[in-house]
């Protein structure tokens, strides 16, 4: 009987908490919007300097969308096989994600990289400006999932599937879905809207 | 439904329909803008359009949105952040479109409504 309720209770604790993450990344999408706003109203701002159609590299930034749409599908593979207690799967499926994450991590810094080093950084235009503050913010956010993703194998190697994991495996993946859903308006907004000569 | 083994995270068939569209609606805006199918206007209401599919693929696939303990609430919200969303962007380049057209010569201007709205006033 006191074991049926404590269970009930863990549930309610998940839910909650599922619940207050779900406001948090609600109100992240309003800071992305801003950010967005900002970058639609700066884009042809280039000051005499280079547009996105100049600076973008098509293929390469289609790479990096298949990176990171594969690593969200993982991270919910790796969250179904938590909820079968399959630890090996689960950690196996947070590994994939933790590369694909850190190979498109390694792609943006790479891009940024090249751009500033053709002078084309954030301080060249209004519209670089406005590039750099959103692309970066959302691999900020990728960074810190990263980071997060490394304390949460961790954790499930350590304790295994405790409600404490079980409930931060899936506020990660929520969260990482999300930052995925963030980057398809990246890429077509900013990428291929930016090729296009309107 | 909701005890914590219950299968409200959805199952793997879901997980891979989700991608699988996902990557299709991923390469077909690809396509149009690097093959240059579409131009112009009717391009950009396409990638608009395939983006916003992908948008509520993930949020039925991946994240389950109406699913769940909390999903009318969780439904609730979504439309309230997609509201003000559409408010910020929406309202963010109307003002500064008007207050590009109040900083203009009488030849830019006229210029500008003959580009934007095909006529002279």
């Amino acid at each position: 009987m006191s074991h049926k309720l404590s269970a009930e209770q863990v549930q309610f604790d998940t839910d909650k908490t599922i619940f207050g993450f779900w406001v948090y990344i609600l109100t992240d999408c309003v800071l992305f919007a801003s950010l967005f706003a900002t970058y639609a109203v700066l884009r042809n701002g280039t000051a005499g300097g280079p547009s996105g159609a100049e600076l973008f590299n098509m293929p390469y930034v289609l790479v990096e969308t298949l990176l990171l749409l594969t690593s969200s599908f993982t991270s919910g593979m790796a969250l179904l096989a938590a909820t079968k207690r399959n630890k090996s799967a689960t950690l196996m499926w947070l590994g994939i994600t933790f590369a694909l994450g850190t190979i498109f991590v390694g792609m943006e810094l790479h891009e940024f990289s090249n751009l500033v080093q053709d002078g084309n950084s954030w301080r060249r235009s209004g519209f670089l400006s406005a590039f750099f503050t959103l692309v970066g913010a959302h691999g900020l956010h990728i960074t810190a999932g990263l980071l997060w993703l490394v304390a949460l194998v961790q954790q499930v190697v350590q304790k295994g599937f405790t409600s404490g994991t079980l409930k931060r495996l899936q506020l990660f993946s929520l969260f990482w879905h999300f930052l995925d859903i963030v980057w398809i308006f990246i890429f077509t907004i900013v990428y291929l809207i930016g090729v296009v000569k309107v | 439904m909701n005890h914590p083994t219950g299968n409200d995270h959805g199952t793997t068939s879901s997980y891979v329909i989700g991608f699988v569209i996902s990557i299709g609606l991923t390469l077909n805006s690809y396509y149009l803008v690097v093959n240059k199918v579409l131009a112009g206007n009717t391009l950009l209401l396409a990638l608009g359009g395939l983006a916003a599919v992908q948008l509520f693929v993930q949020l039925y696939f991946f994240l389950h949105l109406g699913k769940g303990p909390n999903a009318r609430l969780n439904k609730l919200l979504f439309s309230l952040m997609f509201i003000i969303v559409v408010i910020v962007v929406g309202g963010s380049l109307w003002i500064m479109k008007h207050l590009n057209y109040h900083n203009m010569t009488p030849a830019q201007t006229s210029h500008s409504i003959i580009r934007d709205e095909g006529y002279q006033k």
